[in-house]
């Protein structure tokens, strides 16, 4: 079964909805702890230290992360695999294009494969930045409250955290349905209540992430 | 009315083919669109020179056989067939863009006929039902629920022309394939066939290099015959169905 799926356009699809799905429940969870940050540096930095001890005492210091981690990690990874082999199988299927032109798809649908690029580099550079500090100046570790009001003080944390927060929002919009269409849970009479929740949680997402550097920016969190 | 046509002209497969400028004038309003190529290739033929090659068969939108990218839609700016679209959707003067089918899966045969017999392989796989041979059964002698039915014939609206594939974007032939098994799939008489006819139709459309689906909607928007896009959800389900129930 793991062989048909693999080697099958629908179940790479299928490997890249569930990927997909298990993302969007991270990038939930997370928006949520992010605005724990109006609450002011003792909550928050809290939040983050509770993520540590998650699970304890059955499980150790940090293995619950690391397990949130790992899982997170692969889910990248098999998405981004299969959305390279898929779009190369794409563009093949369509070597010569048409000579009248005119826009294809939504602008979320045409963007899904620039804006996963850009994601995937956002999330190298949002970790370098705010998990391991290595390209922050002043970071601290275990000061999470002021590592963050740190980056947003500066013009370019604002611009590639806001880019690609809206990146992240067309890419969940289109993605989200697409994901529901291909696990075969759309239908005709269900369509509008997926096409809603798409966008629902795709502008919810995308509020509740910008919120943050809005807020340093007005001063409202420092 | 006068028209200045930009066809796509190619000898055969191995040449390559470009655009060429065609001028055709007192072309009526109730013409359908091949009767104005039909009146381009006579005047090209008195001239001297060679007809403009298209599919074309049964010409009132059941067959399947016209296949044109019309100013970049395929069948035309019309939710119809090539052969049911008439030159009223145009205007006196308008420039019009004729191309082929575009997909590696469809190759150019010659100008803006295409070869569609990976179509044919995709319904070799599956496409069928196993009947005994011998009287026709009363055609009530098996009950079929009522929205199954719809659903049925919903899908075998499907003539198999290829628009689907022309307009979308990776090129995919998802929603023919999509068509042809809830089609069989939704019925009694497709039973027994149920999860290898989905797994062997998808495996033969992966086989003939379509690309694969990314929910554009471009097939469901150029589909003459109305084949809804949730027919491929629907096809996703019965797939993920088969790799787990199926018997070998």
């Amino acid at each position: 079964m793991t062989r048909t799926l693999w080697d099958s356009t629908v179940g790479k699809k299928t490997i890249m909805a569930v990927s997909g799905l298990i993302m969007l429940g991270y990038l939930v969870a997370h928006m949520v702890g992010n605005l724990k940050i109006f609450f002011g540096p003792g909550e928050f930095d809290g939040y983050a230290h509770w993520l540590r001890t998650m699970g304890e005492p059955i499980l150790h210091y940090e293995w619950a992360l690391w397990i949130v981690r790992v899982g997170l990690v692969a889910a990248v990874v098999l998405h981004g695999i299969s959305a390279y082999q898929l779009s190369r199988r794409d563009i093949r299927a369509r070597p010569a294009k048409y000579v009248h032109k005119r826009p294809r798809a939504s602008y979320a649908t045409r963007t899904m494969r620039w804006g996963g690029i850009i994601l995937v580099l956002f999330i190298i550079w949002h970790i370098l930045d705010l998990t391991t500090g290595t390209v922050h100046t002043s970071f601290e570790a275990g000061h999470p409250y002021q590592n963050v009001i740190d980056t947003f003080s500066t013009w370019y944390g604002n611009v590639i955290y806001i880019v690609a927060v809206l990146a992240m929002g067309l890419h969940v919009q289109h993605g989200f349905w697409s994901a529901a269409q291909t696990l075969g849970v759309g239908n005709a009479t269900r369509d509008r209540v997926l096409k809603t929740l798409a966008n629902v949680l795709a502008a919810v997402l995308t509020l509740g992430f910008i919120s943050v550097p809005v807020a340093v920016m007005t001063g409202v969190v420092s | 009315m006068k028209l200045t046509l930009r066809v796509w002209r190619q000898q055969n497969a191995e040449t390559p083919g470009a655009m060429a400028t065609y001028e055709v004038d007192g072309i009526s309003q109730d013409m359908s669109f091949l009767e104005m190529l039909d009146t381009l290739n006579e005047e090209l033929i008195l001239a001297g020179d060679e007809p403009v090659a298209f599919d074309h068969d049964c010409r009132e939108g059941i067959c399947g056989a016209c296949s044109l990218v019309i100013n970049g839609d395929a069948h035309g700016p019309e939710r119809t067939t090539t052969c049911q679209l008439h030159m009223r959707s145009f205007a006196d003067g308008d420039t019009i863009d004729i191309e082929p089918w575009r997909a590696s899966a469809f190759p150019v045969v010659k100008d803006l006929v295409v070869d569609r017999s990976s179509f044919d392989r995709i319904i070799q796989s599956g496409g069928y039902i196993s009947a005994p041979t011998g009287t026709a059964p009363d055609a009530h002698a098996t009950p079929v629920p009522k929205p199954d039915a719809e659903l049925a014939f919903e899908n075998a609206e499907c003539i198999g022309c290829g628009a689907c594939v022309a307009a979308c974007p990776n090129g995919s032939a998802m929603l023919f394939t999509a068509a042809k098994v809830n089609h069989l799939n939704v019925l009694p008489q497709g039973a027994p066939e149920r999860e290898t006819r989905v797994l062997d139709m998808v495996a033969q459309m992966d086989e003939e290099g379509f690309g694969g689906c990314t929910l554009t909607g471009e097939c469901a928007t150029a589909c003459p015959k109305g084949i809804p896009l949730p027919s491929i959800a629907a096809m996703n389900k019965e797939w993920l169905r088969a790799t787990r129930k199926v018997r070998r």
